[in-house]
């Protein structure tokens, strides 16, 4: 169900991940100000954009479960929030390398687009627990999707509260007006952020097949067992654990 | 729904007239932080922006207790199932405990802000107090919505005592900004500033948003 074009999507992604790294080394210019590490760029935005996008996608398939009740819809929305909270956690580290290396502090607190999204993930990270601490799969999956779509609304709110209450110092990279990047820059970037998308479909396809997989497993298991062998339980998991 | 939300509010309120469970415990709780701010910022009184940040953590750490406990009556003496089989809306519900939540943080702050006043405060917030109550308003509604859609999570739980907290204070960032930046210029001690009217923008936004949201998916927390 979930490993239609996987083959060709998992192709691409090498390509462009491939790609982007070629551009990144060896096309980019150095930057003016910063120098070399300031190609760490290239990896944190990337993430962060896409680490958000996965996050509003869980809220959007909250909205697809709660409506249709169909198990898929939580199990994408789960994996994508999972997945997204990995690159999240990248995207706080490599933001945090180049606030030191930039500006001389591992954190900056007048730089509003960073703090939105340690509070975003602040809030995520009880995506997980909140999971694991209902038992019953049905209501563990309504409830979940409950906070996937209230932490989605919540992005875009908490953004603009951050950013009225600091001052504009982050470097705005997809402005109205495109930033201030040149033409080389802007492509590199650009390539990059789509090979981090296409990294986090892929990711997010080869998870959902996986969990399909040890899934329809278990079922079978079940099956075999006679009705007289005690029935060990899977190990206690935030996932879903049936269709 | 209208008699629905006021024999659910009336409920609510009698209960807690008679077991006191939570208004007290927040009060206190107010008051003893009060006290730990004056030791572990060593000041005798605080102003501006100090004054407010100070005020606002208080305030929003007693909500968070009245949070956990707002379902816990439904959950455990059945009274969700007895409100699922009324022929009411689900709705009701969510307005009845944020309306519940709303008197608990009003009685709280009635008695709290001027023992803050008195405990900490340096300039004498008399002369704000109009303005004062329109940025606790507003702020007390964002809470109060927040507060039931957490509580309501957090009910489902088995660690309901864990998850609410960690749940409820990234919610609150946007309330503790807002409302900490438009209380800091009316307690600055060389004399009122003007409400900053931004904040005041951001505060209604969150409430309204919200509210919207929680009357979006609230029916989906109670089991069908």
């Amino acid at each position: 169900m979930f490993a239609r074009g996987l083959r060709p999507l998992s192709a691409v992604t090498v390509a462009l991940l491939v790609g982007a790294f070629a551009l990144v080394f060896f096309y980019a210019p150095n930057d003016a100000d910063q120098g070399f590490i300031q190609k760490i760029f290239y990896l944190h935005v990337p993430l962060a954009i896409v680490a958000l996008c996965g996050f509003l996608a869980g809220g959007w398939f909250g909205v697809r479960y709660l409506r249709t009740r169909d198990r898929a819809h939580d199990l994408r929305a789960y994996v994508a929030i999972h997945l997204s909270l990995i690159l999240a956690v990248a995207a706080l580290v490599t933001g945090s390398i180049w606030a030191k290396a930039a500006w001389g502090h591992w954190w900056v607190w007048d730089e509003p687009t960073l703090v939105s999204f340690l509070i975003v993930f602040l809030l995520y990270a009880c995506y997980q627990p909140l999971r694991f601490s209902i038992e019953d799969p049905e209501r563990q999956a309504r409830t979940a999707s409950v906070f996937a779509i209230v932490a989605g609304a919540f992005v875009p709110l908490n953004f603009t509260a951050v950013r009225l209450a600091e001052s504009f110092s982050h470097p705005r990279v997809l402005s109205a007006t495109g930033g201030s990047m040149p033409g080389d820059m802007r492509i590199t970037f650009l390539v990059a952020l789509a090979a981090m998308a296409c990294l986090f479909m892929t990711l997010w396809k080869y998870e959902l097949t996986s969990k399909q997989a040890s899934m329809q497993l278990r079922a079978l298991k079940r099956r075999l067992a006679a009705d007289d062998d005690p029935w060990v339980p899977a190990r206690r998991s935030a996932a879903p654990q049936q269709l | 729904m209208r008699r629905a939300v006021s024999a659910l509010v009336r409920k609510d309120l009698r209960v807690e007239l008679r077991t006191g469970e939570a208004v007290p415990a927040m009060l206190l709780f107010s008051i003893s932080t009060f006290v730990l701010f004056h030791f572990a910022l060593d000041r005798r009184s605080v102003d501006g922006q100090l004054a407010a940040g100070v005020l606002w953590v208080t305030l929003l750490f007693a909500a968070v207790l009245a949070m956990g406990r707002l379902f816990v009556a439904e959950r455990e003496q059945g009274g969700f199932d007895g409100f699922l089989m009324a022929p009411v809306d689900r709705t009701a519900l969510l307005v009845a405990k944020a309306a519940v939540l709303l008197c608990f943080l009003v009685a709280v702050e009635l008695a709290a802000v001027p023992a803050f006043a008195i405990l900490l405060l340096g300039p004498s917030p008399w002369a704000v107090l109009p303005q004062l109550c329109a940025v606790l308003a507003l702020a007390d509604v964002g809470v109060a919505v927040v507060g039931t859609l957490v509580g309501a999570l957090g009910i489902q739980t088995r660690t309901r005592e864990l998850i609410v907290p960690i749940l409820a204070l990234p919610l609150m960032i946007p309330v503790a900004i807002a409302a900490a930046r438009a209380t800091a210029p009316l307690l600055v001690e060389a004399g009122a500033g003007g409400l900053p009217g931004r904040w005041l923008a951001v505060l209604a936004l969150y409430d309204l948003v919200f509210g919207l949201l929680a009357y979006a998916v609230f029916d989906y927390l109670l089991d069908d």
